[in-house]
């Protein structure tokens, strides 16, 4: 990709992220104002379900990146959006979270202790979240320096970790027989299989080359 | 001739609701002399139609509904629904189930009962007079909305079958037709869907045989052409578009129940105290309401407790959840 091309990509990037947030800001707005049925007839739910599934969608999206990379190597450009989007799946989760602290727990402390006491799924969305948080914190080229490229990788295979626990959130709060998390959990799936997957076809294709050239 | 499907007719062709409510004026005084024929009339007529537009019901003012209450909107009690023979999202049911051939319909009585029988939708509508009743819906999932059903008590039809003394449950079947309802396949339930009463519970004035609400006949995902409405009771015990009526010696499965009964008792009364494992059922969310107003406290037995507390007296609900 001609580098002149990056800030457009990039601005569309952006834009894809931030533009169902406002989508979701403005029919808050209206339900306030001037339509009350603009976020549906659970805005609660409503919001919950945008903002949780919206930061999953996100955070599978950057997963797929570095697969994308090994398949195709011409797309190679495309880990410049990795970090970009694996911030934006965390501010969607922080929407999340707050959306659960105010709708759910309306901000009390025993409310969200017995929560956390008795029900695994906030365990788990609490868990795909609080994972997220040192990775935004060293998500700086700074900090890659700093903990030197090799335990930095390391600490960002949390992501992984933080993913599934974000379908095991989902799974846990649909009803039993409801197959409506299958298709983003088989995406998952296929994505995390794909790199060991890989790793070995490509230290396989090493090999071959270097007896070649031997 | 060419007979066309309701997604065939285009919207500019189906009457405005404004001016069918006049047609109906006029049918309402000319049900005035023609009596009940007028009240299943335009079925007969316009059988195709019938999806797209509801049927009035006149009905009776009832002392078993609750007073006091602002119905929920129209348009969420018939957008927001749990109907997974039509698919799983609230809005599926909505989209999908207007193909639901809910006329001509039937509905088998049968079991341990001195008359079985096969009753039409007709005969079942005209059994007794049609009443309002608006009540309360609390929905397991922790939503919930007021609704002014339409319909007479279940007792009714129970006496005019003569269950047997041995008959101590009643089972209720839900219509199982994978043509008419694709979306069965998405989910992982052993269909038809099965709900099931005591029999006293069955018989108490508040369970509502369901024809209709906001005096019109169901839409089809809101459980057409007949339901039961338990009010007291999470939203899952009312089974819809109903076509089997079995009386019982023992407890009948249920669909809920049989899927994960930690989760969903056989009894599913609502109460605050007991908590579904996974969610808290304390409060509810208003469905309709500002997203800042959604929340409040729920009531035991959704608020029904003087008239059916005594049912379970001596019971332990948190076993019998």
């Amino acid at each position: 990709m001609p580098n002149r091309w990056l800030p457009w990509f990039k601005a569309v990037a952006h834009l894809a992220c931030l533009g169902p947030l406002a989508w979701l800001g403005w029919r808050m707005y209206r339900s306030a104002t001037s339509d009350p049925s603009a976020l549906g007839p659970d805005p609660t739910e409503t919001v919950t379900f945008f903002t949780g599934f919206g930061a999953l969608r996100l955070l599978v999206i950057s997963l797929a990146i570095t697969p994308i990379r090994r398949l195709l190597p011409k797309l190679s450009w495309l880990v410049r959006f990795r970090r970009l989007l694996g911030l934006y799946a965390f501010a969607w989760a922080c929407l999340h979270l707050l959306t659960y602290l105010w709708l759910y727990a309306a901000w009390s402390w025993p409310a969200i202790e017995d929560d956390l006491a008795r029900r695994p799924y906030i365990w788990a969305g609490l868990t795909a979240w609080a994972l997220m948080v040192p990775l935004a914190l060293t998500s700086t080229a700074w900090s890659i320096r700093t903990l030197g490229g090799k335990r930095w990788n390391w600490l960002h295979r949390l992501v992984y970790v933080s993913a599934i626990a974000g379908v095991l959130h989902y799974w846990w709060i649909v009803k039993a027989g409801v197959l409506a998390p299958l298709q983003i959990t088989i995406l998952l799936a296929v994505l995390l299989a794909l790199r060991p997957i890989l790793s070995w076809w490509k230290r396989r294709e090493g090999t071959r080359t270097a007896a070649a050239a031997a | 001739m060419l007979i066309r499907k309701p997604s065939m007719i285009p919207s500019s062709e189906i009457t405005p609701k404004e001016v069918y409510g006049n047609r109906r004026k006029f049918m309402a005084a000319a049900a005035a002399t023609a009596g009940l024929a007028a009240l299943t009339g335009e079925r007969l007529v316009h059988p195709a139609v019938e999806v797209a537009a509801a049927t009035k019901l006149p009905t009776v003012k009832s002392p078993l509904s609750t007073a006091g209450l602002t119905p929920t909107a129209y348009k969420d009690i018939t957008t927001y629904n749990n109907f997974y023979e039509f698919g799983t999202d609230k809005g599926d049911p909505s989209r999908n189930a207007g193909h639901l051939q809910t006329y001509p319909w039937n509905v088998k009585v049968e079991g341990l009962v001195a008359k079985p029988q096969t009753f039409s939708i007709d005969e079942l509508v005209k059994l007794r007079p049609q009443e309002e009743r608006v009540y309360r819906f609390r929905c397991v999932e922790a939503w919930s909305m007021v609704i002014p059903w339409v319909g007479y008590s279940l007792s009714a039809l129970i006496q005019q079958c003569q269950p047997l003394s041995s008959a101590r449950y009643v089972q209720f079947l839900t219509l199982d037709d994978p043509r008419q309802m694709p979306e069965m396949s998405q989910v992982n339930i052993n269909w038809p869907y099965s709900e099931g009463l005591r029999m006293d519970e069955a018989m108490h004035p508040l369970t509502l045989l369901t024809f209709g609400l906001y005096g019109e006949t169901l839409p089809n995902q809101d459980g057409a052409p007949v339901r039961i409405v338990v009010p007291w009771k999470y939203g899952f015990k009312s089974a819809k578009s109903i076509v089997k009526i079995r009386f019982v010696a023992k407890q009948p499965p249920t669909t809920w129940n049989e899927m994960a009964s930690n989760e969903y008792g056989f009894y599913s009364n609502v109460n605050p105290d007991v908590d579904h494992p996974r969610w808290s059922q304390k409060t509810e969310r208003a469905i309709g309401a500002p997203i800042w107003k959604q929340r409040q406290p729920t009531l035991p037995f959704n608020g029904y407790g003087d008239q059916v507390a005594s049912l379970y007296a001596g019971m332990d609900l948190k076993k019998n959840y």
